[in-house]
This record gives structure tokens, C-alpha cells and sequence, in this order.
């Protein structure tokens, strides 16, 4: 075969395959992601049944354990909107009253139930922003 | 010292614009003088960064609180290795500890390279000397280690106690060298655009650092690895957070060039490609760095608002714009000398493992991105999470393990059948056969991807096995040497093929780790009482007995508080061991609370309990409950507020230390039941064996070869020459 033809050909197959590859990362990343979402937006409006990441603010005072499984609430980072949050697993050791944490939740009930594993809560002194007054 | 360590940050830019200055000028006006000036100006750098470091770091030894960075990241009861090194722990200090580093490898490496590259070296030290220039400019206008705090607190704040870890010490030197090493080839790269010296002597310069920069990023990304899984009480040991993936992306596009300049160096060809992947693990590396101080990303790590995220950013678009516009430029110097020959040859393969490579790290950026890429198509902000990035970078990392055992054992520009029958035949069949066993008989047909990562790890062993049996049967035909030496000489005789062979076995070792204690690791999460057992993975743990004790610090104060738990292993009834695993509880210095409280409110770090294994690992991590404590805690401080003024510093802490005594003891004595991780890991230690012969394989590599090599050639070559004139 002809080394121009040839070269072309496998250029065609290769932008082809990928093409396809692209297609499918975008398919799996847009049906495998989780909505992020406050507190309050959450309070307002959330389906049952739905993974939506939840970032927020433990707040003060609402921890309690039972076994494996805790229950807080989550407050907005700027806000007193909070929703009950309802998780079984091991905690982070950062975790405790006033902590930002990001966890994917479903909504069950009045309450949303934390997805095993999921739970993070930022490490909360490095490269923290100064406080500035 | 504050002045002192300012004048030398102000130093430092004033001496990393005038490198940029005299080597650019050096350089366009042809006066080399100019040019060695500019590369005095990078040893000169380097020691003044060396001596504010060192400014910063005897104020964190003597606890010197006048200075609000190590007021902020340190304390008198701060053990002395972690005072050390909590320097790092600060954004201001490890930004100093990243241009320190580049100063002191750019002044290695001009040190060394003084007499060759003499047309791209100025442009390159410019380059470097621009990158030093950024970061002194942030060190002196937004982010500076030198801030006199006033008044002098008492006491810190302390180190926070979950980078309290020995390999979270060493973690950020070695990333930080990786990154700055991997400025050192981005800045040749960039020299070798604008002079148009685009051959292969750029990549020789800088091969050594390339590799270097690979070697030191890859061993901070497993000791990172190996913080997680040691120090974090959740088990794992990647968790594909935004700072991982930061740290993983320019060593994935460093691993290719890594194969890829061996192309431009044997066959001139992919040249585009090279400067482009090397350009683009520089940007990569900046990007790791823009990632943790920007905020922009939701994270483990805590990225405050913080100022920098505009000036890297403003960074990464003209490092972006300038690769690009000189790549574009330099498009018809850049042309390969050759062509491909065959898909089926040794080029094919580096192609191929090239393009899986540069894959998986647009796989993980795409992933690390996703909320940003999401909010902008579709207006809300989504991610993806660790099962997604598996699912996406097994296949890929499938085929890096499989092309592992195929390169070393193609041949170059085409490779007949029977070249490939004579190579790949037995180790295949190794890899069935492995797969055979494993799926008939040890039940890894429950994970086909595993079972798919076991055989091809065999049968990349078994590939190198053979290439190294073949060389040293050479060898020994040769030269009638036993077999340890002629398998000694042969790897001397060729480091860099045979350090390459060490990595791919290591790779494959890893992988098979990660394999197994991904697909077959059993966790629990389970709330015991003393004397309760539980079953992980086929073993029993019980609780044997509870524990508490004080911690002091080496200056005589408290540390910290651990409460634990002893737990006991068993197997069909044998005893298999003690695991130990305690929860640490460090003061705040929140002067709201009270003396007691101040040590259940503040930070707590789980500290595992691991009993490793080659077969498997048992990992656990105890939350004990402190609930029931809290009246006693409640009357400690009611004691102490009503005592306050009664009792001399000394008094108090002494009467403070024995009410904690006796709440450790109450704990241990009756303790409520607590809360525990625990984990049966198969095969997971070979992750970090697998990381070491990595780490081998890299300094076999590396090691200079020696020097008695080329001389029997070189004065075969001179006698041909002598021979030649002599006909002449």
C-alpha cells in the first residue's frame, strides 16, 4: 500500500478511537457525578433517592453517636440554614463541632443518610488563609 | 533575625532579576562573560535562599514566638524532629522551602553542565532564574516567613498532629525537588525553542535531573501514599483527592517523556512530542502548586481563600501562552528525522505507552476538573468520585502493566513473528498459567480486573526474568564468569536498560499490591465492649483491654492524651498477634475552655495499629468515647477555675497533669465500649516493596556509568583513525 495512503488511514483510525475514548470519558464523568449542594439549597429542594455532594459546616453541638452510626446537622458555610445528616462509618479525625466536611448524601425520610466512605473534613490548619481583620 | 531574613528574600529577587538580565543579555550579545555572571548569580541565589531558610528554621528550634509563622505552627511541647520540620507545614515556609530547592538544583545543574549546551544554558537560566523570581516575589510582597508578631505569645499553637508523622516530613522535600527538578528540562526545553538547537543534546543535558525529578516526586507521592494509610484513620492509601492527583499528573507526563526521549535520542523522531510532554509537566507541576494554595477545588486539604491563586494563575497562562507560540514557531525544526517503521516494533510500543500514559493523566485531570468543567456546561457544579477514577484508570493501567512486559522485549524499528514468538511466547504462557492457579485455586476469578493485573505483573517478571537470563548466558559465554557476577557486570555495563527492567518490575509489583487490597480487602466498622470479638476477613480481633496514658513533652509539659485499645488476633483459634491502636488528643490553645476540656476539644489523631505482612496486613483504628468522661472533665474544670490564682505556674501544672492522670486511669479502668476500624488487607505491603525496587531501578539508571566503559572503543576507534591517516 502506498506510505501516504497507509499513514492516513491510521491517522483516521487513530482520531477515530480517539474520539470514541473522549465520548465515553464525558458519558461516564456527567452519569457517575454527584451534584454539589448547601445546606439550604437541599432544604429547599432535593429527590429522594438522589446523590448530591453536600458541603458545609458541622454544627456546634448537634453531634451524636449511636454505635458506628453518628448524627449531626450541617449548617451553610454563611448561614443558619442546617439539615440533619445521618452517617455510619468511621469519622475523620478531623471531624467535630464548626468543621467544613464535604459528603454525599441521599435523601431518606426528614433525614439525609451519608454514603459509606464518602465523608471528608478539610485538615484544617494547612495552608488555611490567614485571618485578616 | 526578622530584618535579616528579609533582607535576604529581597536579596534573592534583586539577584534572580539580574540572572534573568545578565543571561539574556549574555546570550543575545554573544559575551560570555555576561552569561557566567548569570550563572554565578544562581549559586549566589541559592546560598542567600540557603541562609534565610536557615534564619527560619533556628526560630522554629528555639521556639522563637516573635515570629507569627512559627507561632502559628509550633510549640515548646512540639517534639524536636516535628519543630524542625513544621516549617513545611505553613504555606509562607514551604513556598521558601520550593525556591530553595530550585536554587539548589539549577545551581547543580549549571555547575555541571557549565562547558556543554553553551547556546541553550543562558536561555535556560533565565528560565529558572524567572521561576526563582516569582516565587522571591511572593515570598517578599504577599506571603512572607519574616512577620514579627507583637506581642510575643507564651506559647504556639502548635504542629498540627496529623502531619505529626515522619513521612509527612519528608513527603514535601521530595515533592517540591521533583517539581523544581522538573523546571530544570522545562527550562532547556524552552532554551532549546528559542535557540532552534532542537536535537537531543537538550534531553542528554538534562536526563540525569529528569530522572531525578521522577525518582524524587514518585517517592513523594508513595510516602504521601503510605501518610494516608499509616496516619488517617480510614485505611486507605489513595483517596484520588485533588492534592493527590496534583502530585500524580506531572509524574504520569514525566514517566512518558522518560520513554519517548529515547526515541529522539536513537531515531530523531518524535521531537514535537518531547518538548510539548516536557513543557507540559512543567506546567503540571506549577498547576500541583496553583491547586493547593488557590481554593479553587473542594478538598481534604485545606485551601483557604488564599492570595495566591491569581498569581499562578497569571503564571501558568504565560508558561501555557510561551510553550505554545515557541512550539507552534519551531513547527518545521521540530520534524522527525524518521519515520515509523512498523507498528510492531519497540517505538510502536513507547508510542503506545506514551499515549496511555498522557491518558491516564488527562483522565485524572478531567476528574480533578470536573467541577469547574461541569458548572461551566451545564451551570452547576458536580464530581466525580474515587469509583469513577477506578473505573476509568484500571483499563488504562491494564494496558501500562501489559506494554511494561512488551517493550523491553521488542525490537527496534520492526520485529518479525518470530522475534515475538521467541520473546513473548514463554512469558505468556507464565501469565496463564498464573492466572489459571489464581483463578482455579486462590478465588481471584472474583475480580476479573485483579486477576487480569496478577497475570500481567507475572508476565512482565517473567519478561525481564528471560531478558536477564539471556544477557547473563552472554555474558558468561563471553567471559566464563559465575552467574551472580556476569549478572553483576551486565547491569553495570548497561545502567540505564537494566535500571528501566528494575522499574518495570517494580511497577508490576506495585500494581499487583494495589490489586489485592483493592478487590479482596475486607473492612468492618464495629462498636465493641472489653472482651467482645468481632470477624474481619476470616480472623477474630477481640478487644482485650482498654488503655490510657499521658504524654509528656520533652521539655516536661503535656503533649498530648492517648486513650487505646489492645486487641488480640486469632485465626481457627491460633494466636496470630497483638494489634495496639490509640486515639491521640492534643490541647487547644483556645483560652475559652478549661484546662481539662482544652484536651478533649482539640485536635485528635487516630495513631493505627498495623501488624504488616508480604501475605496481608491487619490494620485497625479505635474512636473511643469520651462521653461518660464528661462530668469528671466538667468538675476538672470547676477545680481549676476556682483555684485559679491560688497556685504558682508549677503548682498548677502539676495538679493539672495529676487530675489528667486520673482521668486516664478512670478510662482504662472502666471503659464504655468504643468504636472501631478494622481491616484485612491481602498483599498490600507490596505496594511499598514495589515502590522500593522503583526507587532502585531509578538509581541504577541514574548512576553514572563508569568510566573504564569507553575507553577500550575509544582506543579502537583512535587505532582505526591512526590506520585511516596512515593510508592516506
Amino acid at each position: 500500500m502506498d506510505p501516504s495512503r497507509k499513514r492516513k488511514i491510521r491517522f483516521v483510525a487513530a482520531s477515530a478511537c480517539a474520539l470514541i475514548l473522549a465520548g465515553a470519558l464525558v458519558y461516564t464523568s456527567f452519569s457517575a457525578s454527584s451534584e454539589a449542594r448547601t445546606p439550604s439549597q437541599l432544604a429547599s429542594s432535593a429527590t429522594p433517592g438522589e446523590v448530591y455532594q453536600l458541603t458545609g459546616k458541622v454544627q456546634p453541638g448537634s453531634i451524636s453517636s449511636s454505635g458506628t452510626t453518628h448524627s449531626f446537622r450541617v449548617r451553610d458555610r454563611a448561614g443558619n440554614v442546617s439539615i440533619p445528616v445521618s452517617y455510619t462509618g468511621a469519622l475523620p479525625d478531623p471531624f467535630r463541632d464548626g468543621r467544613e466536611i464535604i459528603v454525599d448524601v441521599r435523601k431518606q425520610g426528614s433525614t439525609f443518610v451519608g454514603e459509606r466512605d464518602t465523608l471528608v473534613t478539610k485538615c484544617p490548619s494547612k495552608f488555611t488563609a490567614e485571618q485578616k481583620t | 533575625m526578622l530584618i535579616a531574613g528579609r533582607a535576604c528574600l529581597i536579596l534573592a529577587l534583586v539577584i534572580a532579576l539580574y540572572g534573568i538580565g545578565a543571561s539574556l543579555y549574555g546570550a543575545s550579545s554573544g559575551r560570555r562573560e555576561w552569561v557566567a555572571s548569570g550563572r554565578r548569580a544562581v549559586y549566589a541565589l541559592a546560598g542567600v535562599l540557603v541562609l534565610a531558610f536557615a534564619i527560619l528554621e533556628a526560630a522554629f528550634l528555639r521556639s522563637d514566638f516573635s515570629f507569627t509563622l512559627v507561632a502559628g505552627h509550633s510549640s515548646t511541647t512540639t517534639p524536636t524532629f516535628y519543630r524542625a520540620t513544621a516549617v513545611l507545614s505553613s504555606q509562607e515556609g514551604s513556598l521558601l522551602l520550593w525556591v530553595v530547592l530550585l536554587g539548589l538544583w539549577s545551581s547543580l545543574l549549571l555547575f555541571l553542565t557549565r562547558r556543554r549546551a553553551r547556546e541553550v544554558a543562558p536561555y535556560a537560566t533565565a528560565v529558572l532564574m524567572g521561576f526563582a523570581a516569582f516565587f522571591c516575589s511572593l515570598l517578599v510582597f504577599l506571603e512572607s516567613p519574616f512577620v514579627l508578631s507583637s506581642p510575643a505569645p507564651a506559647e504556639g499553637v502548635g504542629l498540627n498532629p496529623l502531619l505529626r508523622h515522619p513521612s509527612m516530613m519528608i513527603h514535601p522535600p521530595m515533592l517540591y525537588s521533583g517539581y523544581t527538578l522538573f523546571a530544570v528540562p522545562f527550562a532547556f526545553a524552552i532554551g532549546a525553542l528559542i535557540t532552534r538547537r532542537l536535537d537531543a543534546s537538550w534531553i542528554r543535558v538534562t536526563r540525569p535531573f529528569t530522572l531525578a525529578a521522577w525518582g524524587f516526586l514518585g517517592i513523594g507521592v508513595i510516602l504521601g501514599a503510605r501518610w494516608s494509610y499509616t496516619e488517617l484513620g480510614w485505611g486507605g492509601y489513595w483517596a484520588w483527592d485533588p492534592v493527590e492527583n496534583a502530585s500524580l499528573m506531572p509524574w504520569l507526563t514525566g514517566t512518558a517523556f522518560l520513554h519517548s526521549m529515547m526515541i529522539q535520542e536513537k531515531r530523531g523522531m518524535l521531537k514535537t512530542w518531547n518538548v510539548s510532554l516536557i513543557l507540559a509537566t512543567g506546567v503540571l507541576a506549577i498547576l500541583g502548586t496553583f491547586l493547593v494554595r488557590s481554593g479553587i477545588l473542594q478538598s481534604i486539604h485545606a485551601f483557604g481563600a488564599s492570595t495566591l491563586g491569581i498569581p499562578f494563575l497569571v503564571l501558568i497562562v504565560v508558561m501555557i501562552a510561551g510553550s505554545v507560540g515557541l512550539v507552534v514557531s519551531r513547527a518545521s525544526e521540530l520534524r522527525s528525522e524518521h519515520r515509523l517503521d512498523s507498528l510492531l516494533s519497540r517505538e510502536a510500543m513507547f508510542l503506545l505507552n506514551n499515549l496511555v500514559l498522557v491518558g491516564m493523566c488527562f483522565v485524572i485531570f478531567w476528574g480533578t476538573f470536573f467541577p469547574l468543567i461541569s458548572e461551566a456546561i451545564t451551570g452547576t457544579k458536580a464530581s466525580v468520585g474515587p469509583p469513577w477514577f477506578n473505573r476509568v484508570i484500571v483499563p488504562l493501567a491494564l494496558a501500562l502493566v501489559l506494554l511494561s512486559g512488551i517493550g523491553p522485549a521488542i525490537a527496534w524499528r520492526r520485529a518479525t513473528v518470530a522475534n515475538l514468538r521467541r520473546n513473548l511466547l514463554k512469558p505468556a504462557l507464565v501469565a496463564v498459567a498464573v492466572a489459571a492457579a489464581l483463578g482455579a485455586f486462590a478465588g481471584a476469578a472474583e475480580s476479573p480486573a485483579a486477576l487480569a493485573m496478577f497475570a500481567l505483573s507475572a508476565f512482565v517478571l517473567a519478561v525481564v526474568t528471560q531478558e536477564l537470563w539471556r544477557g547473563v548466558r552472554v555474558r558468561r559465554t563471553m567471559s566464563g564468569e559465575a552467574v551472580p557476577r556476569a549478572l553483576v557486570s551486565l547491569v553495570r555495563r548497561n545502567r540505564r536498560r537494566y535500571g528501566g527492567y528494575l522499574v518495570h518490575v517494580g511497577v508490576a509489583v506495585l500494581f499487583a499490591g494495589v490489586a489485592a487490597s483493592s478487590a479482596f480487602q475486607t473492612a468492618r466498622d464495629v462498636e465493641l465492649q472489653v472482651g467482645q470479638s468481632t470477624r474481619v476477613g476470616g480472623y477474630d480481633v477481640k478487644y482485650a483491654r482498654a488503655t490510657g496514658e499521658l504524654q509528656p513533652a520533652p521539655n516536661g509539659r503535656l503533649e498530648k492524651i492517648d486513650f487505646g485499645a489492645e486487641l488480640q488476633i486469632s485465626r481457627d483459634g491460633s494466636p496470630q498477634g497483638t494489634l495496639v491502636t490509640k486515639r491521640s488528643f492534643f490541647p487547644t490553645s483556645d483560652p475559652n475552655l478549661g484546662p481539662v476540656s482544652r484536651f478533649f476539644e482539640g485536635e485528635a489523631t487516630s495513631e493505627v495499629g498495623l501488624q504488616a505482612g508480604l501475605r496481608r496486613d491487619m490494620w485497625s483504628a479505635v474512636s473511643p468515647s469520651v462521653a461518660d468522661l464528661r462530668p469528671q472533665i466538667a468538675e476538672g474544670d470547676r477545680v481549676f477555675t476556682d483555684a485559679a490564682g491560688a497556685l504558682s505556674p508549677e503548682q498548677r501544672d502539676g495538679a493539672l497533669a495529676q487530675a489528667l492522670d486520673g482521668l486516664t486511669r478512670s478510662y482504662a479502668g472502666d471503659p464504655p465500649p468504643a468504636t472501631f476500624r478494622l481491616i484485612a488487607s491481602p498483599l498490600v505491603s507490596w505496594i511499598w516493596v514495589g515502590a522500593i525496587v522503583v526507587f532502585l531501578g531509578g538509581l541504577v539508571a541514574i548512576w553514572p556509568a563508569p568510566r573504564t566503559a569507553p575507553r577500550p572503543a575509544a582506543a579502537a576507534y583512535a587505532a582505526r583513525v591512526a590506520r585511516e591517516l596512515g593510508r592516506a
